[in-house]
């Protein structure tokens, strides 16, 4: 099997930045999002249409990036 | 233009897609994403688990060399076998990997270029049947830690004279945040160690997750002060970004004296007085 229909972009979460790859492996789509700076994975999902895979690959990047605690520097 | 110093280090996608079934070559996938081997992987090709099969389960420590030596023999790699390595996350676990190997002295071990990102993108083919490979008995070479440093040696680094590189993001190394936005927090206090100079780990890559020529990474080290003259000793939060960059360093860059800090930012972040400095 080979990874079809590969796409990439960017989306803004607060003042994070996801990086939100998807393509196609077999009958199933597949979504992995990276939170861009530093580009650690933090969620992948499948589902039966790209919208599926991506909308809960990102409801659970969502998840952990709201637990991000941000704090004063200066 | 230059070239890498050891271009022998890393191979292309379209090498590995070719010899992937090449008995003197073993082809290994390590991500962070443990469970992405199983969804599809180059054929041919094992899976390592960074969280139990590349460091000790019990101490915070590299794998032993007696499991070190379980791992290799069951993998099938003898100590003249070419070992390709490649992941997720351009390849942060797969420099871990390399670096623990490089430490017990295993002689050809390889990253593919850009890692299972550039991969997926040119389309090329996955299974998800794991290769059987027949075991060997595998002898390691005692650690070379001249690659590895520790706390004393980061301590002694305050000092001045040798070139200390934080290869985080700049969130993480101002202190903003404690941990990669998304990911738990291993550490009390945010900043940086004094003197370190901020290099995040992903400018020494291009777009497509392939390493950048010899030349612009010249240029991104030494413009901040990171030369080959000096010792040079690189941490992030828990020792595979700077797995990463010390291969940049070592091996694309031929600095003489590069060591990968791994205790790195949960070690030092948590540790009573020592001194910390905060800001970009």
């Amino acid at each position: 099997m080979r990874p079809e229909d590969y796409r990439k972009r960017e989306e803004a979460v607060g003042e994070w930045r996801l990086g939100i790859i998807t393509y196609r492996l077999g009958e199933e789509y597949v979504c992995e999002v990276d939170n861009v700076s530093p580009g650690a994975r933090l969620a992948r999902a499948k589902g039966r249409t790209r919208e599926a895979a991506e909308t809960q690959a990102l409801g659970k990047a969502r998840h952990l990036l709201s637990k991000t605690r941000v704090r004063p520097v200066g | 233009m230059a070239s890498y110093a050891h271009p022998e280090l890393l191979v292309e996608t379209a090498w590995v897609e070719k010899h992937g079934n090449d008995p003197r070559v073993r082809v290994v996938e390590v991500d962070v994403d443990t469970a992405a081997y199983d969804e599809g992987h180059v054929e041919g090709a094992l899976g390592w688990n960074w969280t139990t099969q590349l460091c000790d389960t019990v101490q915070r420590d590299i794998i032993p060399k007696a499991a070190f030596e379980r791992l290799m023999g069951q993998s099938g790699i003898s100590p003249e076998t070419t070992v390709v390595l490649y992941g997720d996350n351009n390849n942060w676990f797969a420099a871990w990997a390399l670096w623990q190997m490089k430490i017990y002295g295993h002689k050809d071990v390889r990253l593919m270029n850009g890692g299972r990102k550039k991969w997926l993108a040119e389309g090329r083919a996955l299974t998800k049947e794991a290769p059987k490979v027949p075991p060997t008995t595998y002898r390691a070479f005692d650690p070379d830690l001249s690659i590895r440093a520790f706390l004393p040696d980061v301590q002694k680094a305050l000092g001045g004279g040798l070139g200390l590189v934080d290869v985080r993001s700049p969130d993480e190394f101002s202190g903003k945040i404690l941990a990669p936005p998304g990911l738990p927090e291993t550490c009390q206090r945010g900043g940086h160690i004094p003197g370190a100079k901020s290099i995040p780990w992903g400018q020494a890559c291009n777009e497509d997750g392939t390493f950048k020529s010899a030349d612009d990474l010249k240029k991104l080290y030494e413009g901040k002060g990171i030369t080959p003259d000096k010792p040079v000793i690189a941490y992030c939060r828990i020792g595979e970004r700077s797995s990463h960059s010390w291969f940049v360093l070592k091996y694309l860059l031929g600095y003489k004296d590069v060591k990968n800090y791994d205790g790195s930012w949960t070690e030092w972040g948590n540790l009573v007085r020592a001194p910390v400095e905060r800001g970009a």
